[in-house]
């Protein structure tokens, strides 16, 4: 399964041997860690809670590997998304694409994790000094999700 | 006919409830209806579900849109734009 919600931390290092298993056709192995940050919007954050929608995450995260792969030619893709109680320093996120050139497996990476930010349904909480607040989604995430849209065609 | 409808996040916090199986009349035919019906409870209901408010819906775990159909036994889910990674 490319895909997995947990509670529990995960080990990059033995998530991307399992991926390459000495695939010897792999040249290339790109991966992004996303973490958790003691600040946000100019606060303090002492710790953040991390909810999901059981079935339709895994579905979202699911088809977004998919589409990765229709789009580029890479071989293996992992993707690792915690859930719960997380604090400043922990890892959130963990994305790994393997493929035989670099170009391609950091596109993909890429890829995967701004439709994530954007359409895999995950929402955070976070605490601050100031009490509790839920996370307001970004239009920067939105427009970082919009590069990746296949170019309009244009009506002439 | 009964679906089944979910509250998610801050969307859950604010009315109170994670959810719940709604008998919704015959003549209620898409996500507009239901949305429309849940706000004529009034308060909290009316303001959280308003138009304008940035809120997503999913039928049976597929993103949908305003006109996207509800059948019986529909799982339809009501929650704030996503905020992972």
């Amino acid at each position: 399964m490319p895909v997995r919600i947990q509670a529990k931390d995960f080990d990059a290092g033995a998530e991307i041997a399992a991926l390459r298993r000495d695939n010897r056709k792999v040249g290339a192995v790109a991966s992004f860690i996303g973490v958790c940050r003691d600040a946000s919007e100019g606060t303090a954050v002492t710790k953040m809670t991390l909810e999901h929608y059981p079935g339709m995450t895994e579905k979202a995260l699911e088809r977004i590997v998919s589409e990765a792969k229709r789009r580029w030619n890479v071989m293996d893709v992992l993707v690792v998304h915690r859930v719960g109680e997380l604090k400043p320093t922990d890892q959130i996120v963990l994305v790994v694409v393997t493929g035989a050139h670099r170009g391609e497996a950091f596109a993909a990476c890429e890829f995967i994790m701004d439709y994530l930010k954007t359409r895999a349904p995950f929402w955070k909480k976070e605490e601050t000094p100031q009490g509790t607040r839920w996370v307001e989604a970004r239009s920067s995430d939105d427009e970082a999700a919009q590069r990746w849209e296949p170019p309009k065609s244009s009506a002439a | 006919m009964k679906v089944r409808i979910l509250y998610l996040a801050s969307l859950r916090e604010q009315l109170g409830k994670s959810g719940e199986d709604f008998e919704i009349p015959p003549a209620t035919s898409t996500v507009a209806g239901l949305r429309t019906l849940l706000m004529a409870r009034g308060g909290t209901w009316q303001t959280a579900l308003a138009q304008g408010k940035a809120l997503r819906v999913a039928v049976n775990q597929e993103m949908a849109q305003s006109t996207t159909p509800v059948n019986p036994g529909d799982e339809i889910a009501f929650f704030p734009p996503v905020t992972g990674g």
